[in-house]
């Protein structure tokens, strides 16, 4: 591991390198590089620099406000949060999972596999396809969706149109692109119509087979460059997520598992309503994002990674049998060990968008999604936690109401929090391992955002900010002497300007 | 049957004055003739919505922006190769650009309209200022809706210009 460059012996003496913002991700997270006279790496920390509440934005409010109201929460995954929130609010109104509607329940994964499916497709086919098929160092403006268009315009068109019918799936579920009102406390809203399950049907083989195309193409681009991509930026890790009761993948509803690096079982099926006796967050006073850490390993040893490469490792099974083959050929690859390489994420991500997929072929055909019984009720509660795994990771939401159904507390884990500790050393590693001792350059720094790139962090989600978009890269002396400086301007040019 | 004119409003309604382009759709759906206008809305910019565009004859964006210099800025747009398609945030120009690579054809006549905000921050309520510029806005739009035509809406770009 790389945790001696968290924190530097003499950092008055070394060069300062910040890297501001970290760009394709959502959000403004910076790296900065301290460098001793040989441009040898003595510190890497990845840093989040905004701040807002999430927790003061949703405790006031009547709970039957927040499956819309947190949606707003983040422009990425408002999904998420919307899904997340209705399992906890089911709790409020006495719903328990098991006792929701078949038809609510099948309708909720429905929007969730539409969400993931679209959320997979943008990171992969807009966001690192770029990276992946041009290379790390290659010039800035090569690396964009528009280079991709230009170079492999079927690749790009297929990204587009699955992002497009992954939002097509939320707009027919939750009736409209944003802002839906698909789930409520103990249910959903509405069902789907024939009309609206023949619209998603017409285009959903189509789908598949894209889908089906880019694990293909992610294992050709992943096994073309070994061992460079089962190296870089890996770390041997922990890893949560959900699963279902048989050890199979869950996007939805499962227990909590935890594996560590060999593979071994920290814990499973967990009920995430008691996620505080298992999981606590530290804090360091040099960020805004917390460190969780599973409380049975402690703070220096419990870390853990979740998200795609989380939930492939974790999970014995995939339930759809394109995905299972995938992924049985993913673990063939490290022989059936927990795969730990961070660019394995992609082709992780893309074995989940495949699944998804598939899922979706398979509820449209259905019928309960076409279903009138779609609310259940229940004592009131004045509790409720609802955990899902959202595309970047587990989400967790926890709220307490009062009397008068007000949320008097909440509490959000979110999944790029749980990646803060990994991200950190990722970049360190890559920092250790690639840019030690070279000149910096901007190509050379991109694999710094490569590394933190292949989370698909939500930096947003994470601080609980909306990221603005100022960009430099300053190179100081040891006397603190600014002797050279990047900037990056909002439409992405780069400018020396020392 | 698609609609020939799509006015796209984006933002967020829960932080602050980001939600202008939204409250700038609710203005037209209360005061104006939908027979051939569509609405639709996102948090932002995104290459999907290069397919929003397809089959219009006149395309309206409409956002918030804090580096608008007057209360509202009403500009003709081309397809331009801007980068911010490297982000989650894409730029109106860049959305065209990305429909003349998906499509192969000249994107239809796109507007935009920036409408001059402050402060952005999460649960935040629109600021005075914006709300001003709101209303002047909607009275300019609801004019624009009226004669919805390229050679009119190109009369009033150069009118924003004097």
């Amino acid at each position: 591991m790389y945790q001696h460059l968290e924190t530097a012996k003499n950092p008055e003496n070394l060069k300062r390198i910040v890297v501001d913002p970290v760009s394709r991700v959502e959000g403004h997270g910076k790296v900065t590089l301290l460098l001793d006279a040989d441009n040898k790496i003595q510190q890497a920390r990845l840093h989040i620099v905004e701040f807002r509440g999430f927790e003061r934005f949703i405790q006031g409010r009547p709970y039957w406000e927040l499956p819309v109201l947190v949606q707003r929460l983040c422009g990425i995954c408002p999904v998420s949060h919307h899904l997340a929130a209705a399992k906890a609010i089911d709790q409020l109104v006495g719903v328990d999972p098991e006792n929701l509607p078949i038809s609510a329940d099948k309708l909720r994964r429905l929007l969730h596999f539409g969400q993931v499916l679209q959320s997979h497709a943008l990171h992969f086919f807009h966001l690192s396809s770029p990276d992946l098929l041009f290379g790390f160092e290659s010039d800035i403006n090569q690396r964009s969706i528009m280079a991709v268009l230009a170079a492999y315009p079927d690749l790009a068109v297929q990204g587009v149109k699955l992002r497009k019918y992954g939002q097509e799936v939320i707009r027919m579920v939750s009736g409209k692109r944003i802002h839906g009102t698909g789930a409520i406390a103990g249910g959903m809203n509405k069902s789907l119509s024939k009309a609206e399950r023949d619209y998603l049907l017409e285009d959903i083989d189509q789908i598949v087979a894209w889908a089906a195309a880019s694990v293909t193409l992610i294992k050709t681009v992943h096994e073309s460059n070994l061992p460079y991509f089962d190296d870089f930026a890996t770390i041997a890790t922990n890893y949560m997520g959900l699963t279902q009761v048989n050890g199979a993948l869950e996007l939805y509803h499962g227990g909590l598992r935890a594996k560590n690096a060999q593979g071994e079982t920290i814990m499973d099926h967990v009920d995430y309503c008691h996620y505080n006796d298992y999981i606590h967050e530290e804090v360091r006073s040099w960020t805004y994002m917390k460190f969780p850490y599973l409380l049975s390993l402690g703070q220096e040893d419990g870390w853990y990674r979740v998200g795609p490469l989380a939930r492939i490792n974790n999970c014995d099974l995939i339930n759809t049998p394109l995905a299972e083959a995938a992924r049985i050929v993913f673990k063939a690859h490290s022989s059936g060990a927990m795969v730990h390489s961070t660019l394995a994420f992609h082709w992780a991500r893309l074995i989940e968008l495949l699944h998804c997929a598939e899922a979706i072929k398979e509820l449209l055909h259905d019928p309960d999604i076409m279903g009138l019984d779609l609310v259940a009720k229940g004592e009131k509660r004045y509790e409720g936690v609802g955990v899902i795994e959202a595309p970047r990771g587990t989400l967790f939401h926890h709220y307490q109401v009062d009397e008068n159904d007000i949320v008097t507390k909440a509490n959000l884990i979110v999944s790029t929090t749980s990646n803060n500790r990994a991200m950190n050393e990722s970049v360190r590693q890559v920092a250790a391992e690639y840019l030690s001792g070279r000149e910096l350059t901007e190509p050379l720094l991109n694999n710094l955002e490569v590394a933190i790139r292949a989370y698909d962090p939500c930096l947003s989600c994470a601080t609980h900010a909306m990221g603005k978009m100022p960009l430099q890269l300053e190179l100081m002396d040891a006397n603190g002497q600014l002797i050279d400086k990047l900037v990056k301007h909002s439409n992405g040019q780069i400018e020396r300007l020392a | 049957m698609i609609k020939p004119i799509l006015v796209f409003g984006y933002g967020n309604l829960s932080r602050g004055d980001d939600a202008l382009g939204p409250l700038l759709l609710d203005y037209i759906e209360s005061h104006c003739d939908l027979t051939e206008i569509e609405l639709l809305t996102d948090f932002q910019l995104q290459i999907e919505h290069a397919l929003d565009l397809e089959h219009r004859s006149l395309v309206l964006f409409v956002d918030a922006s804090v580096a608008c210099i007057n209360t509202f800025d009403f500009s003709q747009l081309s397809a331009a190769r801007d980068k911010s398609y490297t982000t989650h945030a894409m730029s109106p120009a860049a959305v065209l650009a990305v429909y003349v690579s998906i499509k192969k054809q000249t994107p239809p006549p796109s507007f935009l309209m920036s409408i001059k905000a402050e402060s952005m921050e999460l649960g935040e309520g629109l600021s005075c200022a914006a709300e001003n510029n709101l209303q002047q806005a909607c009275l300019v739009i609801k004019e624009l809706l009226r004669q919805p035509n390229l050679k009119h809406w190109l009369q009033q770009t150069e009118q924003a210009l004097r």
